[in-house]
């Protein structure tokens, strides 16, 4: 019989038994198409989690002093100091860009309103290590630093702070701990960064801020940039070396100091993210076992049917072979229909969600595979089972089977 | 070899020979065992036409399933064509079903959901015959029992009768040599019977093995010769005298 033959005699059969054919389909529609929404969202989220990550620059280290804990116990409160930051600059070669900063929530107001707001001391350079933008006036300079100038640059969200827009603020006095200050420049929004809202802080120059606001020459966190071509664990070991040796601290005993790799804020939220991944493929894997009992019963309830009809076919002359053809190519076709659609609907529903609910989703490969491949498997495996039983009968006892 | 001894005109056997020897057939029914074919040993020549006759349980289906190599006996041999049933294999017995033997089921048989052109048709697809050719062949045999009109119709949707004719045209349509009906007038007015009758006649006469089963003496009076059965063994061996 020729091939040809054999896809027009499964062909007849499915139109022949279109309904059976339809629940077929149904599961595997059903099976392909959920894996593919369920497995796309998931892998969505963890995309979103990697673009913030790498949005925040995953290439800054910040040491801080304090807050290092050992063994439940704060240990060795150390200072750092500008000398610090100065010897990490000069001696680190891993490291392109060092940033001081002193900052604290301070009591700032404009006109006859009050704001406490998180206010940094910082070098200039702050600006373009983290990339952010300006998006009114100018940045302060070293300059400005030197001369202890009181002039400030501050966040987008700062203008809505005090009930006003960019221009609003823009050369305005504010007084910050009653100090007043000019604001010379705002930046473009940024949004959340690790545990702070950079758009509502306030930065000025490092000197101003440590002999007019804080009155100390102690710095509480230096922000070091990771040179091109380095690792952040090589950052984080020249900048382990270089305070250690500043701190005088022995080999053997603690450090006084503590590194941060900023990312690890987000570590947190990444492995929630592939908990609730984990989960939607969790329900995706019901979906398709659910899809695959749903054809199952379909095939297996058919089974009588299926054995007659085997029986007659070889009562008129069909070999074996003939007959599991026909049951394969039968399966075959409703298997890839069925994936087909159910790839499309999958790969549908996933664009809809992120087009209307703006949620990201990424349509994986894999994922359409494995559980192509398991519908296949199911629908290929109880399509064929039943024929290949009947076919190895007795056309008589096929054709009697109840 | 034993078929010698059993069939001495092997030597001008032409197909159509069939030969059994002590055929037995048996079905467990709980604690009971019924004997079905309680050795059954007979000799078909190429060209006969046989009726088989016999009270309701008396084995007559059985034998004609296993003459129609749609069955195996438990015991016994059966030679087609000087060849041993029981040594062939499933592509071998595939074209002797397909080709060499046209069966009409008592029960019909027929594809619950294919038109009656398709069912008739169903044979041919697996003599590879192309399908221009087996739709003309098809409605063809469906003409020579008066059913062209209901080719498109399941047989669901056609009365008994109707089925029975379809299931007779299914039989004829590869134009086996060996024809096994299986009661083919059962339901049949007299008239479409004697219609169908007529055709066995002429095929007959076109010098092809005809074995039918029936209750009607009348419709037994067309064959040359008729078996009759009782508790799975052949009771009696007559011929007819013949008509003209
Ligand atoms: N599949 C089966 N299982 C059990 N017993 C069977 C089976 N097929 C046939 N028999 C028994 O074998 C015996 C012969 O059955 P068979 O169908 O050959 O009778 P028959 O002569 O064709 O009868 P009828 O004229 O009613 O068609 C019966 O007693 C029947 O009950
Ligand atoms: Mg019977």
């Amino acid at each position: 019989m020729l091939f040809g033959e054999m896809i027009a005699v499964a062909l007849q059969s499915i139109r022949a038994n279109l309904f059976r054919g339809f629940l077929t389909m149904l599961g595997i529609i059903i099976g392909v198409g959920s894996v593919i929404t369920m497995v796309s969202l998931g892998s969505g989220a963890q995309r979103a989690i990697d673009d913030q990550i790498e949005a925040l620059g995953a290439n800054i280290l910040s040491v801080s002093t304090g807050g290092f804990m050992h063994r439940g116990v704060s240990q060795n409160l150390g200072t750092l100091t500008i000398e610090d930051a100065d010897a990490i600059a000069r001696d680190a070669e891993a490291i392109a860009a060092v940033v001081p900063e002193k900052s604290s929530r301070q009591q700032v107001k404009l006109g006859n309103l009050n704001q406490n707001l998180q206010v940094v001391g910082s070098t200039p350079n702050f600006q373009t290590v983290n990339s952010y933008k300006l998006a009114a006036g100018k940045m302060y300079t070293l300059g400005d630093g030197a001369a202890k100038r009181r002039v400030a640059v501050v966040g987008h969200g700062v203008a809505a702070k005090f009930d006003t827009q960019i221009e609003g603020l823009l050369g305005e006095t504010i007084y910050i701990n009653s100090i007043a200050f000019e604001v010379i420049g705002i930046l473009e929004p940024v949004g959340q960064v690790g545990w702070r809202n950079v758009d509502e802080q306030i930065w000025m120059p490092l000197e101003t801020a440590q002999f007019r606001v804080f009155g100390t020459d102690e710095l509480d966190r230096i922000s070091a940039q990771v040179a091109i071509g380095f690792t952040a664990d090589e950052g984080i070991i020249d900048l382990e070396r270089i305070l250690r040796r500043e701190h005088k601290i022995l080999p053997g005993k603690d450090n006084d100091f503590n590194i941060g790799d900023p990312t690890q804020f987000f570590n947190v939220r990444a492995a929630a993210t592939n908990i609730f991944a984990a989960l939607l493929a969790g329900i995706a894997s019901i979906s398709l076992i659910v899809g695959g009992i749903g054809i199952m019963n379909i095939m297996l309830v058919t089974v009588t049917e299926r054995t007659r009809e085997v029986g007659i076919r070889k009562a008129l002359g069909a070999t074996r072979l003939n007959i599991l053809m026909q049951f394969l190519v039968e399966a075959l076709i409703l298997c890839l229909f069925g994936g087909a659609i159910g790839i499309l609907l999958g790969t549908g529903i996933s664009t809809a969600i992120a087009r209307f609910a703006g949620w990201a989703t990424i349509v994986s490969p894999t994922a359409i595979m494995i559980a192509f491949a398991f519908s296949a498997g199911v629908g290929l495996f109880f399509g064929i089972w039943p024929a290949r039983k009947a076919a190895n009968l007795n056309p008589i006892d096929a054709l009697r089977y109840e | 070899m034993e078929a010698t001894a059993l069939n001495p005109d092997m030597a001008q056997a032409a197909d159509g020979v069939i030969v059994t020897r002590e055929l037995r057939r048996r079905y467990q029914m709980g604690d009971t065992i019924i004997n079905a074919l309680d050795g059954v040993s007979l000799q078909i020549q190429p060209g006969e036409y046989v009726a088989i006759m016999g009270p309701s349980g008396s084995g007559k289906s059985t034998l004609m399933n296993v003459i129609g190599c749609l069955d195996s006996p438990d015991d016994g041999e059966y030679w087609l064509n000087d060849k041993l049933v029981s040594n062939l294999k499933d592509h071998e017995l595939a074209r002797i079903r397909n080709q060499e033997i046209g069966f009409v089921f008592q029960t019909f048989n027929l594809l619950q959901r294919a038109t009656a052109l398709h069912n008739v048709e169903v044979p041919l697809i697996y003599s590879g015959i192309s399908r221009k050719e087996r739709q003309r062949r098809a409605l063809e045999a469906l003409e020579q029992v008066s059913l062209s009109e209901r080719k498109h119709h399941q047989p669901s949707e056609l009365s008994g009768g109707q089925r029975q004719r379809v299931a007779v045209a299914r039989a004829l349509v590869t134009r086996p040599s060996i024809l096994l009906a299986d009661e083919p007038t059962g339901n049949l007015d007299s008239q479409t019977a004697d219609e169908i009758m007529a055709l066995f006649d002429q095929l007959h006469r076109a010098g092809n093995t005809i074995i039918l089963v029936t209750h009607d003496a009348k419709i037994g009076e067309h064959a040359e010769r008729v078996l009759r059965m009782l508790d799975g063994q052949i009771e009696s061996d007559t011929r007819n005298v013949p008509r003209q």
